[in-house]
């Protein structure tokens, strides 16, 4: 199986999976009100009260942002009492990375060719 | 002396940026040379297996790169980058688009914003590049593709892909 063809299944699969986009980390943080409700919680755990009375958004809206948050396990509910605490997910964030790792590779592909590049118009 | 210099990544996705920092053991002069003469950037600006070939190139600012990456089974996908401002062995900046043969931007992939900046240090060049997207959907777009390429690079298998598509 040649590259290209690799290179067409894969981004035949990418788009197919536009869908399920929604529980992907980085349509989650794309969002500003989810990136202040990640910056919320990862200093304490807050209720769904607590974390409602930051923003001027229904508290529909802010649980709705939460539920997304949830399934792509940016941040995990623990119950305490009567009271749910939303927990932030170091561990998930680590997927950012994860994702820039082909850029890297790219790069540095590009970048040890351009070493070889200057080494020999500098010998020229 | 061959060491390898460390390229330091930063993302800063409020602002749908990528920044990417590398020192080069030349001087400015030269580093700025291999980013804009074409036959220095065939040589280098496509990562393996791809191999970068120059169909026009008019660096100056209102000019024009138009390029292909080939792949390994001789395939081309054009490029063109279009340069705004020019501070000659100082900073350029330029619009990125994929392309046809003939330069007419396909509007399927989204397109990206350069600025890339040349820095004396003591051991030679510091080359800072800023990437930015229109949208984090662009973002995400271009670092899937950016997927690919390296995917190639890294000569994996399939199921290699496959697991690394799984997140």
């Amino acid at each position: 199986m040649s590259n290209q063809t690799v290179a067409c299944i894969f981004a035949t699969g990418w788009l197919l999976n536009l869908d399920n986009m929604r529980r992907d980390v980085f349509q989650a943080i794309a969002d500003p009100t989810r990136r202040a409700i990640l910056s919320l919680i990862a200093i304490q755990a807050m209720t769904p009260n607590a974390l409602a009375e930051h923003f001027d958004s229904t508290r529909q809206a802010v649980s709705r942002h939460i539920k997304i948050l949830t399934e792509c396990q940016l941040v995990n509910q623990k119950q305490s009492g009567r009271e749910i605490y939303y927990h932030f997910n170091p561990q998930k964030m680590k997927e950012v990375d994860k994702w820039l790792q082909p850029f890297r590779v790219t790069w540095e592909s590009r970048f040890s060719q351009l070493d070889s590049v200057l080494k020999n118009i500098k010998t020229k | 002396m061959s060491t390898i210099n460390e390229t330091i990544y930063t993302k800063d996705l409020a602002n749908k940026k990528v920044m990417v920092v590398r020192d080069f053991d030349a001087p400015v002069a030269l580093v700025w040379q291999a980013w804009t003469d074409p036959n220095l950037l065939d040589e280098w600006w496509a990562p393996k297996p791809w191999k970068a070939k120059t169909k026009t190139m008019d660096f100056r600012e209102g000019g024009t790169w138009l390029y292909s990456m080939v792949g390994p089974d001789g395939t081309e996908s054009f490029c063109r980058a279009d340069f705004q401002t020019i501070h000659v062995e100082k900073s350029f900046t330029a619009s990125d688009a994929f392309c046809d043969e003939n330069g007419k931007p396909t509007n399927d992939l989204p397109g990206m914003q350069w600025y890339n900046k040349f820095i004396p240090t003591a051991t030679g060049t510091r080359v800072e590049v800023e990437i930015s997207f229109a949208s984090i959907e662009d973002l995400d777009k271009i670092m899937e593709m950016g997927f690919r390429e390296g995917f190639a690079a890294a000569h994996g298998n399939l199921d290699e892909l496959l697991s690394q598509v799984v997140v």
